[in-house]
């Protein structure tokens, strides 16, 4: 401490570290982790299903109306927007549960950042694991669809190239996507006291 | 015993204090009114003592305890902890505080529910840059200090209350810290493992040299305290030693229940 004169030694949370408790956590509470996931997985799921219905309507040579591109981009944005509220609440929940574990963890000498980041991880591996799922989903259901309207020829308009693009796409917008929402939260978690690891529920 | 590494400060007529509350307030606002929950309490605590602190629910018992502890700021006086005036910590100094001379064990034990009790014991270390191996070392010899050896790597809620609490005290010791605060730690544990986790305080106390101060109802607790701290309406009511309750104590352990 400087008033002895002493350096202020920086305490530190290595991110092996952070990222082990991270997963733990998310295994654990594995059906908490579910919900919030569910909101990134119908996002993903939504966005995916919509570019593999347009990537076989273009490929089947079917004439498309232009104006309906903007439509759908206008609705995948909505609906990750809604998304997004979704898994922030999800996440805002979770904050309000772990109060005594945070506070804890503060009182072992976290500083605000260490949740923070504690929070990002788990939020970023839920959000990849989402994505991945979603993404799945997204194709499965388009897939099924057209081929029982279609018949087996959908799948010469299926351009896998293209549907792994739209996994890396996935990962992106949905890793980012519950990164982004849980920025409130995070900062909710990391401005909570010390004290709280003392609260006892009465 | 442990020779205290950041020991720098002795008062003129040689007892070292490692605590010292001076004309402490504390007011908080509930809705437009003003609740003094502090007030006025003046109060050193030397090294190396066991100090509780007994007082009814809403006494400002707690209140007092968080400030002792960093936890709290006081809103007039001020509380010094090795000398240094708290309010003069920033956020990460709090921290560092918090992390290497305070160890902390509560009511509920608060294990973090997702990591072993190795793992618990480990965190105070790996955030004060302990290298993962030595904080393993050092883990497994505080589990064993306390006397789950053999419980390495269960998850809190494999372990009961008593066990629990031990991993906490183990938590609490991981930095060598100088002080450990114990708030309520027998409130959730029945009479014989509460009396067992006294004793290992106490113990710890009298081999470690570290100072306790703990916030507590419990009356085993008055029977090891060097000093006892009545706290009433928000002042000291009075400061007993123990050599001059031990007798009434008896009294109250000798009663069935």
């Amino acid at each position: 401490m400087r008033k002895d004169g002493r350096q202020v030694e920086r305490l530190q949370l290595p991110f092996r570290v952070a990222f082990h408790i991270s997963m733990q956590s998310v295994r654990i509470r594995f059906w908490r982790s579910v919900i919030t996931a569910a909101g990134t997985v119908l996002g993903i799921a939504f966005l995916v299903s919509v570019l593999t219905a347009m990537m076989i309507q273009r490929n089947s040579g079917a004439v498309t109306d232009p104006t309906e591109k903007y439509r759908m981009t206008w609705l995948v944005i909505m609906s990750l927007l809604v998304c997004l509220v979704g898994i922030t609440n999800a996440m805002l929940m979770s904050v309000t549960e772990r109060y005594k574990e945070i506070g804890t963890m503060k009182c072992l000498g976290a500083y605000d950042i260490f949740i923070v980041e504690l929070f990002f991880i788990e939020s970023a591996l839920v959000g990849l694991i989402a994505s991945v799922i979603g993404w799945f989903l997204g194709v499965f259901a388009v897939v099924l669809i057209k081929l029982f309207s279609e018949g087996l020829k959908v799948f010469g308009w299926i351009s896998p190239g293209e549907v792994f693009l739209y996994l890396l796409l996935s990962i992106v917008i949905g890793t980012l996507l519950s990164v982004i929402a849980t920025i409130v939260p995070a900062q909710v978690a990391a401005r909570m006291p010390a004290a709280a690891a003392l609260r006892v529920e009465v | 015993m442990a020779v205290q590494p950041q020991t720098n400060q002795t008062t003129a007529t040689g007892t070292e204090y490692i605590v010292r509350c001076k004309d402490v307030v504390k007011e908080y606002m509930m809705g437009t009114q003003v609740v003094r929950a502090l007030n006025g309490v003046t109060l050193d605590i030397v090294r190396g003592e066991y100090l509780s602190i007994m007082g009814p629910s809403g006494s400002g018992k707690s209140t007092l305890f968080n400030m002792i502890g960093g936890l709290d700021k006081p809103t007039s006086g001020s509380v010094f902890i090795n000398d240094v005036d708290m309010a003069q910590l920033d956020a990460q100094e709090l921290a560092f505080l918090r992390c290497r001379t305070i160890g902390y064990i509560f009511q509920t034990f608060n294990l973090i529910p997702v990591m072993t009790a190795l793992e618990n014991v480990m965190l105070p270390m790996i955030f004060g840059g302990l290298s993962t191996d030595e904080a393993i070392d050092r883990g497994i010899e505080l589990l064993k200090l306390v006397g789950l050896g053999e419980r390495l790597h269960h998850k809190p809620s494999e372990l009961s209350g008593g066990q629990q609490q031990r991993v906490a005290i183990a938590r609490a010791l991981a930095n060598n810290p100088q002080i450990i605060l114990a708030d309520e730690p027998t409130g959730n544990l029945d009479l014989r493992t509460g009396k067992e986790i006294i004793e290992l305080l106490r113990q710890l106390n009298k081999e470690q040299g570290v100072t306790i101060i703990s916030a507590t109802h419990d009356l085993k607790m008055v029977d090891v305290s060097d000093r006892i701290v009545w706290i009433r309406d928000g002042r000291i009511d009075r400061v007993e030693e123990r050599a001059a309750v031990e007798v009434r104590v008896g009294d109250v352990e000798g009663t069935p229940g």
